[in-house]
């Protein structure tokens, strides 16, 4: 068996876990970060419009401060976010982003003098100022006071990723590519590192660390139509939902992006809407002005993708062989803007629609985006229950998203929280020590062994894998999407219980050689179906509405009785249903409940004083 | 619509000391904008569990899914079949250690490379996280992203017959492309002599052939071309230095 010992061990080497490997590296301590593909293949690099900085450099963004974009985070996630989380946020972001200009990235800049913009499909004038000349400048996003999204073009998730990857080649950072997490290694009270399968030779290895990184990113894949790419499994969500002991976090908040294309699903940035593109309907009209007269086409993720969804419902989708879709208009930006700002949208367009976006409108529908949910953790980023664990990123409830996350605000989060997290994780190792017990780590080896034996043996059934994924994707996209209701999340969770029976009785059908390719998806099948459970459950037990989980037999969102979080607990190995258990969102309330000036949600208040006075930040 | 294709793939599996290197054929109806990711995964779920090849975005971002497609590099994520002949066929990249049937190990292959080049900003300056950020031209940071935007997918090496010739030591055009990037890059305090370390030699742009393989073969349409030559130029001058140094020692 090949054993790897090291300080901290980052599962996931995209934008997070690379940041949160650059910091302790820096601070001395030995890191290896493992990935189940190539590190600069992270699915950070997909991200494209963004990420949320308060620099306020341009004319648009004049008078931004890290208060604003704190009030703006906590209104997009509808009250659910940790405010002091939050707020912390805020106050880092601006730091983050000159680092990473200070690593390399180039970032777009306030060229001086006057220019046109677009809003709502009109056409308005801007003066950015001489002396802000060359400074970081920022594009308009959804949901936010000021623009405040700083960028590269279409491409920033991708020039972050290489710029990271960059700083942890030069401090030698060791990266294990190609390796999937089966479990973490504990004893109920310490996580000493995983068992892992080698997804070049197919063996087994074992990792021991003092502290262990989750930060494998969202897990989009349970549901069928995602933007997210198709390593987005839940590895590292799945193993600490497996221990028994750390919560899942709110997974039954789940963000649907208005503009994925139609049929592939793929993204198309919401820099599109930010730089002025519009939506239209089968009859060319506009209509978010309809709906939301003061943002329009940029109010928040979630209550786009509703309104979006409630227009075609009234028949104004435009009918196609996949469904009816509505259009994003970006044509009257004209060549030269989309061009130059979006350059990875023309090319999706033109490759994989056959459309040219310069003169043609783009078929697009809200599709599954982002998981608000994750591993629960501390402001500190230490998830709940084990010592020597923690998480950062997407795979995280560290929880500034709340019920809905502020465009710009993911890849803003990853290298804030890695930033964070990473200092945290270095104070946490000076001078910590922990016993690898090897009874410990062989019951745990011999446990993933036999899992692969039975699936080889065909020993608990002959299930086919891809027939339960597809199956368990059918339930989520149908039944647990924009809009949901209790009779149809019950049918979800009394289906997905089918499901999961089934996926205890995967039996594989090719020879398991090397790296094969369906023992990597059987062995995490019953985990996907678990998170789904998950997700499922807590969305037909919270009988509200908040942010990105909308109940139609629940229409209010209820401070009274729902101003908390999820936990998710899997607790045995033999249970059909997460336990769930509940907590206060925040401990500080600096911004108390109330409108959030888009969406038409009636809310039924709070009379808790804790929460109705609003407290100074405390630290 | 309404054709049947024909897939060549090639199947090898290193980790099986019984497997000999094949040529497997599968068939699938073609469907509408059908691209070899829809395909490749069809084949997989419908027909071969075992087949390997990778994906990640589908999306044409992430570089993962680079093969030859019926003799030419490309990614299969955005191929669409219906631009190809009814008969296709799949075959690992060269030059990259095979993993197993389509999929090669571009993640060693490209770390080495980044090393190698010293892909970093390389300044003496430490970051200050209180003051406001160095001016940069606008116009300068579209040029920066213009050679940011290789995806590291391997194309442009596959495609080079110098890589071909020689696995192990050459570079190849995404390594120059990374140089030129750092090298119009002010926050990059490195000198020509010092990039000169690191590509003036056979392994590194004295080596290229100027076939331009990589230039017609790059998927993001980056300009190598471009970047080679101005690379060529600014190495060649380092080297004529060089070469005055040892003639005339102490100048």
């Amino acid at each position: 068996m090949d054993t790897f010992y090291t300080d901290l061990l980052c599962v996931g080497a995209g934008l997070a876990g690379e940041r949160v490997a650059v910091a302790a590296a820096s601070a001395g301590f030995e890191t290896i970060c493992l990935s189940i593909v190539p590190p600069r293949r992270s699915h950070s690099s997909a991200a494209q419009g963004g990420m949320q900085a308060s620099l306020g450099n341009c004319c648009k963004g004049e008078g931004d401060c890290p208060d604003v974009h704190f009030a703006d985070t906590v209104k997009g996630s509808d009250w659910g976010c940790d405010q002091e989380v939050a707020r912390l946020f805020a106050e880092t972001a601006p730091v983050a982003v000159r680092e990473m200009a200070f690593w390399g990235i180039p970032w777009n800049r306030v060229v001086p003098g006057k220019g046109i913009y677009y809003k709502a499909g009109k056409e308005y004038e801007k003066i950015e100022k001489r002396e802000m000349e060359g400074m970081i400048t920022a594009r308009d996003f959804g949901g936010t006071a000021k623009w405040r999204t700083c960028y590269t073009s279409d491409g920033t998730g991708h020039t972050l990723l290489f710029t990271m990857d960059n700083e942890v080649v030069h401090l030698g950072v060791t990266v294990h590519d190609r390796v999937e997490v089966l479990s973490l290694i504990h004893d109920g009270q310490t996580c000493m590192g995983v068992v892992a399968r080698c997804l070049k030779t197919g063996k087994l290895r074992v990792y021991l660390a003092k502290a262990t990184l989750i930060a494998t990113g969202g897990y989009g894949r349970i549901y069928r139509e995602t933007t997210n790419c198709v390593i987005n499994n839940g590895d590292g969500t799945i193993v600490t939902l497996d221990t028994g002991i750390v919560p899942f976090g709110n997974p039954e908040a789940v963000q649907f992006h208005p503009t994925g294309i139609v049929p592939t699903n793929i993204l198309v940035t919401e820099g599109c809407r930010g730089d002025g593109g519009t939506l239209k309907d089968v009859n060319g009209e506009r209509f978010m002005h309809i709906y939301e007269p003061g943002k329009q086409e940029l109010a928040s993720r979630d209550v786009v993708s509703r309104w979006m969804t409630h227009h075609m419902r009234l028949g104004k989708g435009v009918p196609s062989p996949y469904g009816p879709h509505l259009w994003l208009d970006i044509r009257h930006l004209g060549a030269h803007h989309i061009k130059t700002k979006l350059r990875e949208v023309e090319e999706i367009c033109n490759e994989f629609l056959d459309v040219d976006p310069i003169t043609q409108m783009i078929p697009v529908r809200p599709a599954h985006h982002y998981s608000m949910g994750g591993v629960r953790t501390n402001k500190d980023g230490a998830a709940y229950g084990l010592k020597g664990l923690y998480a950062a990123g997407e795979a995280a409830c560290w929880d500034m998203h709340g019920f809905n996350r502020l465009g710009g605000n993911s890849l803003a989060e990853t290298i804030v929280a890695g930033r964070i997290v990473g200092e945290k994780i270095s104070e946490f190792l000076q001078g910590y020590e922990v016993d690898f017990k090897t009874s410990i780590i062989q019951a745990e080896v011999k446990k993933q062994q036999e899992k692969i034996n039975n699936l080889v043996s065909g020993k608990n059934g002959k299930e086919n894998v891809y027939e339960i994924k597809a199956a368990m994707g059918d339930e989520l996209m149908d039944r647990v999407a924009v809009f949901r209701t209790g009779a149809e999340l019950q049918k979800a969770v009394d289906n997905l219980q089918v499901i999961y029976d089934r996926a205890k009785r995967i039996g594989l059908s090719s020879k398991p050689v090397g790296a094969n390719p369906e023992l990597s998806m059987a062995l995490r099948m019953p985990g996907m179906v678990r998170l789904a459970l998950c997700t499922a459950y807590g969305a037909l037990m919270r009988t509200e509405s908040r942010g990105a989980h909308a109940r139609e037999d629940y229409p209010e969102r209820n401070d009274r009785d729902w101003l908390k979080r999820t936990l998710a607990y899997w607790k045995s190995e033999d249970d059909t249903l997460p336990t769930l258990e509940y907590e206060k969102p925040s401990k500080v309330w600096e911004l108390p409940p109330g409108e959030r000036g888009y969406g038409s949600s009636k809310i039924i208040c709070t009379e808790d004083p804790e929460i109705c006075t609003p407290k100074p930040e405390t630290n | 619509m309404g054709r049947t294709l024909k897939f060549n793939i090639f199947r090898f599996n290193p980790e099986d000391t019984a497997a000999v290197p094949r040529m497997d054929t599968f068939y699938l109806e073609e469907t509408d904008a059908m691209t070899l990711y829809i395909a490749l995964n069809r084949i997989r779920e419908e027909q071969d569990p075992a087949l390997m090849f990778d994906f990640m975005c589908r999306a044409g971002i992430c570089g993962s899914c680079a093969m030859m497609i019926n003799g030419k590099p490309d990614l299969a994520c955005h191929t669409k079949t219906k631009k190809l002949p009814s008969e296709i066929t799949l075959m690992p990249m060269p030059v990259f250690k095979l993993i197993g049937d389509l999929s090669v190990d571009t993640g060693t292959w490209f770390r080495g490379m980044n090393e190698k080049v010293q892909s970093w900003v390389h300044t003496r300056k430490t970051f200050e996280p209180h003051a406001p950020e160095e001016r940069m031209d606008n116009a300068l940071a579209d040029e920066i992203y213009e050679l940011e935007r290789c995806i590291e997918c391997g194309c442009c090496v596959a495609a080079c017959g110098k890589a071909n010739m020689l696995p192990e030591g050459f570079m190849g055009a995404t390594a120059f492309n990374r140089v030129a990037r750092f090298m119009m890059d002010p926050r990059d305090e490195r000198t020509n002599d010092q990039y000169f370390e690191v590509v003036g030699n056979e392994d590194g742009i004295f080596g290229c052939l100027g076939l331009l393989g990589c230039e017609d073969m790059c998927p993001k349409k980056i300009p190598l071309q471009d970047q080679l030559g101005v690379l060529r130029r600014k190495m060649g001058f380092s080297q004529v230095k060089h070469l005055f140094k040892a003639v005339m020692p102490g100048k």
